[in-house]
């Protein structure tokens, strides 16, 4: 496989005569139309059969969507998510035992003011996917992406999980059927006409300003997926939504897992790209999606006339080396053109991830990172690589400082990572709270490409503030605390901010 | 009901008449097509049938208008761009060897992040 002189190429064994269709592998009669993985051709019929099974089997198999659950559809127009709004439509309409039994309903969230579109092209964007989402029956939430300026900092926090356990899925099924009675839960859902977009335009500007604080590709990328995340949460909170469906499939988690490792997320690996995400804790998402490669996808929704809005991204036109997501996806796109197993192989690889300290409930008590709400994985050892990258960081970064050849006087008089560095004292007269002590690696990495961080929506500051007072709080009176390390409730009724959605 | 954006391309060779769809981000069409949606355009005849990789080829040189290396690579498609033929996927019809037929239909795909 691996030597130097290894010839890859297959010995001719009798080429396929061109332009003679195979049959399908399934049904063995009718002509195949796609081929879904090498070798495996299936005809439209049995395709179709294939696509919609593979949808309610990966929601039967985790068990996470309980039966009357309010579930929010993140739908961004593009080909996977509205395949996904169609696998629920297609799931809600089934015969009673095989049927879905949440009630759904839909976010759209548009990033125009993000990547500079006119407010024209916007508006007509949405009103395309308006007429998609209303043909549904669906309640539709149309949020542009400048409301999550106006967001409040407790989406930040996670809050406690009122999800119920695994074990009782059974019993909630049961329960349900009895009480519904042959009732259709999605009857009861109201139209919901949601008119246009809500735009401020000083908004567009300070979220058009923030975005170009960003001096890197990979660094506009992260912020956007992070304040694209606030808004869903906050989106799904305020309207009492309990699930997150989000639609990355196959293709598009290979690619998050690859990017991730890359950007210094290994540690959030298993949230970011598993099927279920608590890290909100009351809000989890789900990616029932990542079961499909992007090719299924694209051929199941232009033969069955899935519509799907495409509305330009960041990286639209950029070239492959532009940002380190998108080098990592054409690096896999063309690994999988010769090799047709690279994508499902790093599918399967994040599949047998799993989160340190167990995956269910909230990490509500532990610290978590401002922007991307997983548990920080700073608190680590001396003698780890993620001490001495820092140690080299305020080395380096104390060389550009002209005035400062002894590096301890230049490490007092930057910030340079709190108490990271060893140094208390480099960001006390910071006048913004020292925010890289609140930041995960990769989140320290993203906000270290902003060029001012004065930008940052204000929620994000605001919960710094809030965060970075208590925490010199609780370093004033560490020495009446009592069992400091054990005890958790002591620590959590201090640092866990009264959050209303805890006490209801 | 496709709402992308689609570039439609009629056009008659060799005494066949082919139409291209392209299911392209909006901008990204805009720089590789043009952004202009209905093409009619004749292509030169020639004496053997045309195939695949001589389409391909021509698409580069007469309707591609920048970047070709977002739509093309090598002789062959960018990986991640989908082609089917007459609705069927281009690899159980040959890829690049395909010989075009009288009324097929192109359409290319892409499952590319932002077009």
């Amino acid at each position: 496989m691996c030597q130097v002189e290894e010839e890859y190429r297959e010995p001719p064994l009798a080429p396929a005569p061109p332009s003679v269709c195979k049959t399908c592998v399934k049904c063995k009669d009718a002509s195949a139309a796609v081929v879904v993985r090498a070798g495996d051709p299936y005809c439209r019929t049995c395709f179709k059969d294939y696509f919609i099974h593979k949808f309610r089997a990966m929601l039967g198999k985790n068990r996470v969507i309980f039966p009357g659950e309010k579930v929010l559809l993140a739908v961004s127009g593009g080909p996977s998510s509205s395949s996904m709004l169609r696998q629920v439509q297609e799931g809600l309409s089934q015969n009673a035992h095989k049927k879905l039994r949440f009630s759904p309903g839909i976010v759209y969230i548009d990033e125009g003011g993000a990547v500079g579109r006119s407010l024209e092209e916007r508006l007509r964007t949405a009103s395309e996917l308006q007429a998609v989402f209303r043909s549904t029956g669906f309640p539709f939430h149309m949020v542009p992406l400048e409301q999550v300026l106006d967001v409040p900092p407790s989406v930040l926090v996670p809050a406690a999980s009122s999800q119920p356990a695994a074990s009782v899925y059974k019993a909630a099924v049961d329960g349900f059927l009895q009480a519904a009675g042959g009732r259709r839960p999605g009857a009861a859902v109201q139209q919901q006409d949601a008119a246009g977009l809500d735009v401020l335009e000083a908004h567009t500007a300070s979220l058009q300003q923030l975005m170009d604080s960003a001096t890197s590709l990979t660094a506009r990328q992260e912020l956007l997926s992070s304040l694209r995340q606030h808004l869903l949460v906050h989106t799904a909170r305020s309207h009492g939504y309990s699930k997150l469906m989000l639609g990355d499939s196959c293709s598009r988690s290979a690619v998050k897992l690859l990017a991730a490792v890359c950007l210094g997320r290994g540690a959030q690996l298993a949230q970011d790209t598993g099927f279920s995400d608590s890290r909100y804790g009351d809000v989890v998402s789900v990616r029932p999606m990542r079961d499909y490669s992007a090719k299924e996808i694209a051929f199941y929704n232009h033969m069955f006339g899935v519509p799907s809005v495409l509305s330009p991204s960041l990286t639209t036109k950029t070239s492959d080396k532009s940002s380190i997501q998108q080098l990592t996806e054409s690096f896999i796109t063309r690994l999988q053109a010769d090799f047709p197993s690279t994508v499902s192989t790093i599918y399967r690889t994040s599949e047998k991830l799993q989160t340190a300290g167990g995956s269910s409930g909230g990490t509500a008590g532990t610290d978590t990172c401002l922007l991307c709400v997983c548990v920080l994985d700073t608190s680590v050892g001396n003698a780890t690589a993620f001490r001495s990258t820092l140690v080299s960081q305020c080395l380096s970064d104390s060389r550009a400082v002209p005035s400062g050849p002894d590096p301890v006087s230049a490490k007092q008089s930057r910030p340079c990572g709190g108490q990271q560095c060893g140094t208390r004292t480099c960001s006390a007269e910071d006048r913004t709270p020292d925010l890289k002590a609140l930041l995960c690696y990769s989140c320290q990495r993203t906000l270290r490409d902003l060029s001012s961080l004065d930008r940052l929506p204000h929620y994000i500051l605001s919960e710094a503030q809030s965060r970075a007072r208590r925490s010199q709080l609780r370093e004033e009176i560490r020495d009446f605390l009592l069992d400091h390390h054990d005890d958790d409730e002591d620590d959590e009724g201090l640092h866990s901010p009264p959050d209303p959605s805890v006490v209801a | 009901m496709h709402t992308c954006n689609l570039g439609k391309y009629q056009f008659s060779i060799f005494g066949y008449r082919l139409i291209f769809l392209f299911f392209f981000n909006s901008r990204a069409s805009e720089l590789l097509f043009d952004g202009v949606k209905e093409h009619q355009v004749t292509l030169p005849g020639q004496s053997d049938p045309w195939d695949m990789k001589q389409l391909l080829v021509w698409i580069q040189r007469n309707l591609l208008k920048e970047r070709p290396e977002l739509f093309v690579q090598g002789e062959s498609v960018r990986p991640g761009i989908l082609v089917l033929i007459n609705d069927a996927d281009w690899e159980l019809m040959g890829e690049l060897d395909y010989q075009l037929q009288d009324q097929d239909c192109i359409v290319f795909i892409s499952t590319l992040h932002g077009g």
